[in-house]
């Protein structure tokens, strides 16, 4: 399982480079091998489709059918698309012009909220800004208590008001962080499903009280098919701002970031790559397009061609 | 709500799709590339991956040709199909060399902790008296959490300071286990990624220091799974198995719109047993799978 693309792509040209004529059938062979990366790297299926056709249309082009290496020239054109889907090469950053600016964390259960709250407080400390993190999740087991401990070691004070009511608690945090001059504050939402109506409406409530600058849904790298229905979901109700993608330090290929790219047209701003606290890092779309196809190196091999 | 009604619920969109293109295919007489399209197109969808899928694919196709279809639904002869492709073995209950030690092994946030409240609940619910190990000494506040649950679940919880060794909270757990006759240990452990061999050395030493100090133990190991897991999902049993050699799979989180088709792979692949299923953060929300249940959920086959 996994091998990779570039392996399988050869061996789909293999006969052929040099020679130069390509063939209809080689190409589909082709376009039939990064289909089932892609699913493999759980990509969403429709996704998946729609983006092989355009791949086909292109390669039927005159320059794969023509080039002297036409398995390079074919990941090249499927590299180019994916980094397209992902709105070009640019590295979206977090929004913090605001003072203060309101972050809002959404997403699933168990997709790294917490974890990730604390992780960009401490972002911010270091840059020498005056971080408030808040705790609005009230549901789960000692939410709270971990939001706080986090908050201790990294410095970084806790806001949690009456610990009951996540919608009050973010009301009162946004006196307190104007009070004790916080310049960025960051709340902590409790893990929801995206068809769990009244828990969607919290969410709605508390960014109708913040206009947070960024509404960021923190997803779970690992996530199969079913991503793209929390993450469109997620987005219609809240319009988003972007997404963080966590535990990209594991071995998933991370296909949601196409997808959720692709369905929702919101970009990932950051993604976490460890449960310790300086695990965050930026997001830069050409770097993941060789692990989507699990072609680590495929990017500076095809530099040098 | 019962919890079929739940899972129900959740599986209601492809429920509604399948059986709409079930039903085209078999009207139409013939299973075309077309609608064999359709049709792996939903079975990917939850996540079953390429693999599975084509080898249901190719038995419903020759099922169909071979007509061993004529007198049946063929929405049933899908779903035997299916469940054929599944396979269980019943969650141990049996404390007669007590105590029974479950370990709850999984990657980071796939709901070890809950499912050990949880399960901790299934067993009381049968008469026995659990004991819960705090052996996730790492993660904030991870303790507290599991304090938590005993609190709720009036169930005793041993634990240690953060940052302590978590093999030496096992161990204390089965001492105090032994001196007061508990029926069933349940060990929460941290989150780890598969990748990282030192956190895999650190559950092999937990499983060292049970199997050390009872015979037999630990009785289960089960890899907690996250419902919405795609493919990386086989990667990850596979390689938790490998280490500690686990029982049986426990998929949790399908009270969404996850269908949890990985289980599939896993257990099509690796044949490792599916347990039980979490259906919600509630204390209550966990089942025994039941593959003919989880199967006619899938395709929205009422009882
Ligand atoms: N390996 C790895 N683990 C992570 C990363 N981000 C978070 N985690 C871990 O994932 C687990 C869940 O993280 P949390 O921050 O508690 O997730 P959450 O979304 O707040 O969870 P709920 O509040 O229950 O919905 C914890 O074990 C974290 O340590 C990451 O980038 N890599
Ligand atoms: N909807 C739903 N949520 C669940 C289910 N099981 C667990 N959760 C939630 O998932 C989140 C993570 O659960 P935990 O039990 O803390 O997960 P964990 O594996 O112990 O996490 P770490 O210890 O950080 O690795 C929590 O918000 C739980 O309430 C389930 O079956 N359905
Ligand atoms: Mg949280
Ligand atoms: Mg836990």
């Amino acid at each position: 399982m996994f091998e990779s693309l570039q392996k399988k792509l050869s061996g789909v040209f293999k006969n052929l480079s040099g020679k130069g004529k390509l063939t209809e059938k080689n190409i589909k062979d082709a376009v039939r091998e990064v289909k089932l990366a892609l699913l493999e790297a759980d990509v969403h299926y429709k996704v998946v489709k729609e983006f092989v056709e355009k791949v086909k249309e292109e390669a039927l082009g005159e320059k794969v059918l023509e080039s002297l290496t036409p398995d390079q020239e074919f990941i090249r054109i499927v590299r180019d698309s994916l980094i397209e889907i992902m709105g070009g090469n640019k590295n979206n950053k977090i929004n913090i012009s605001k003072n203060p600016a309101f972050i809002m964390l959404t997403g699933l259960q168990g997709s790294g909220k917490t974890t990730t709250a604390a992780k960009l407080a401490n972002k911010y400390k270091k840059k020498g800004r005056n971080p408030l993190l808040v705790a609005a999740d009230t549901y789960r087991p000692a939410a709270i208590d971990q939001l706080i401990q986090l908050g201790q070691d990294i410095g970084v004070p806790v806001f949690s008001g009456d610990k009951k009511d996540a919608v009050k608690i973010t009301e009162d945090s946004k006196k307190y962080a104007q009070r004790n001059l916080h310049d960025i504050v960051i709340i902590d939402t409790a893990g929801r499903l995206h068809i769990d109506e009244i828990m969607m409406k919290e969410l709605e409530e508390i960014k109708n009280i913040l206009e947070p600058e960024e509404i960021l849904m923190v997803v779970d790298a690992m996530v199969g098919q079913d991503a793209v229905n929390s993450a469109k979901e997620f987005n219609d109700k809240l319009d988003l701002t972007g997404f963080i993608i966590t535990k990209l330090d594991g071995d998933s290929r991370g296909g949601v970031i196409i997808s959720i790219q692709y369905i929702t047209n919101k970009p990932v701003k950051l993604v976490g790559v460890g449960e310790k606290i300086d695990d965050l890092e930026e997001f830069y779309p050409e770097r993941y397009v060789g692990r989507i196809l699990g072609m680590g190196d495929v990017l500076s091999f095809i530099e040098k061609v | 709500m019962s919890v079929l009604d739940k899972f129900m619920k959740g599986l209601t969109k492809t429920r509604k799709t399948l059986f709409h293109n079930i039903k085209t295919i078999f009207s139409g007489r013939t299973l075309d590339e077309d609608t064999l399209e359709e049709l792996e197109e939903i079975l990917i969808m939850s996540d079953m991956g390429v693999d599975v899928v084509e080898k249901i694919l190719e038995e419903l196709k020759d099922k169909y040709h071979n007509k061993i279809t004529d007198q049946e639904d063929p929405l049933l002869i899908l779903r035997d199909i299916m469940v054929s492709h599944l396979s269980t073995s019943p969650l141990i209950l049996d404390t007669s060399n007590a105590p029974l030690v479950v370990l709850l092994v999984g990657v980071n946030g796939s709901g070890k902790t809950t499912t050990a409240a949880k399960l901790a609940k299934i067993y009381m619910n049968y008469g026995k008296d659990v004991v819960l190990a705090a052996a996730d000494t790492f993660r904030a506040a991870a303790i507290e959490q599991l304090k938590e649950w005993g609190n709720r679940l009036n169930a005793t919880v041993i634990a240690h300071q953060k940052g302590s060794d978590p093999a030496a909270v096992v161990f204390d757990a089965i001492s105090h286990a032994k001196a007061k006759s508990k029926d069933v240990i349940i060990i929460d452990t941290a989150g780890r990624l598969h990748t990282k061999s030192n956190l895999m050395d650190e559950l092999k030493k937990i499983k060292r220091v049970v199997q050390r100090e009872i015979e037999g133990a630990p009785q289960e190991i089960l890899l907690v799974l996250d419902g919405t897991t795609g493919q990386n999902g086989i990667i990850q049993a596979k390689a938790f198995k490998e280490a500690i050699d686990i029982t049986g799979v426990a998929i949790t989180k399908l009270d969404g719109t996850a269908k949890g088709g990985i289980a599939f792979a896993i257990n099509h692949e690796l044949n490792i047993p599916i347990k039980l299923v979490g259906l919600g953060e509630k204390e209550d929300d966990l089942q025994i799978f039941d593959p003919v249940k989880y199967c006619n959920a899938l395709l929205g086959i009422e009882e």
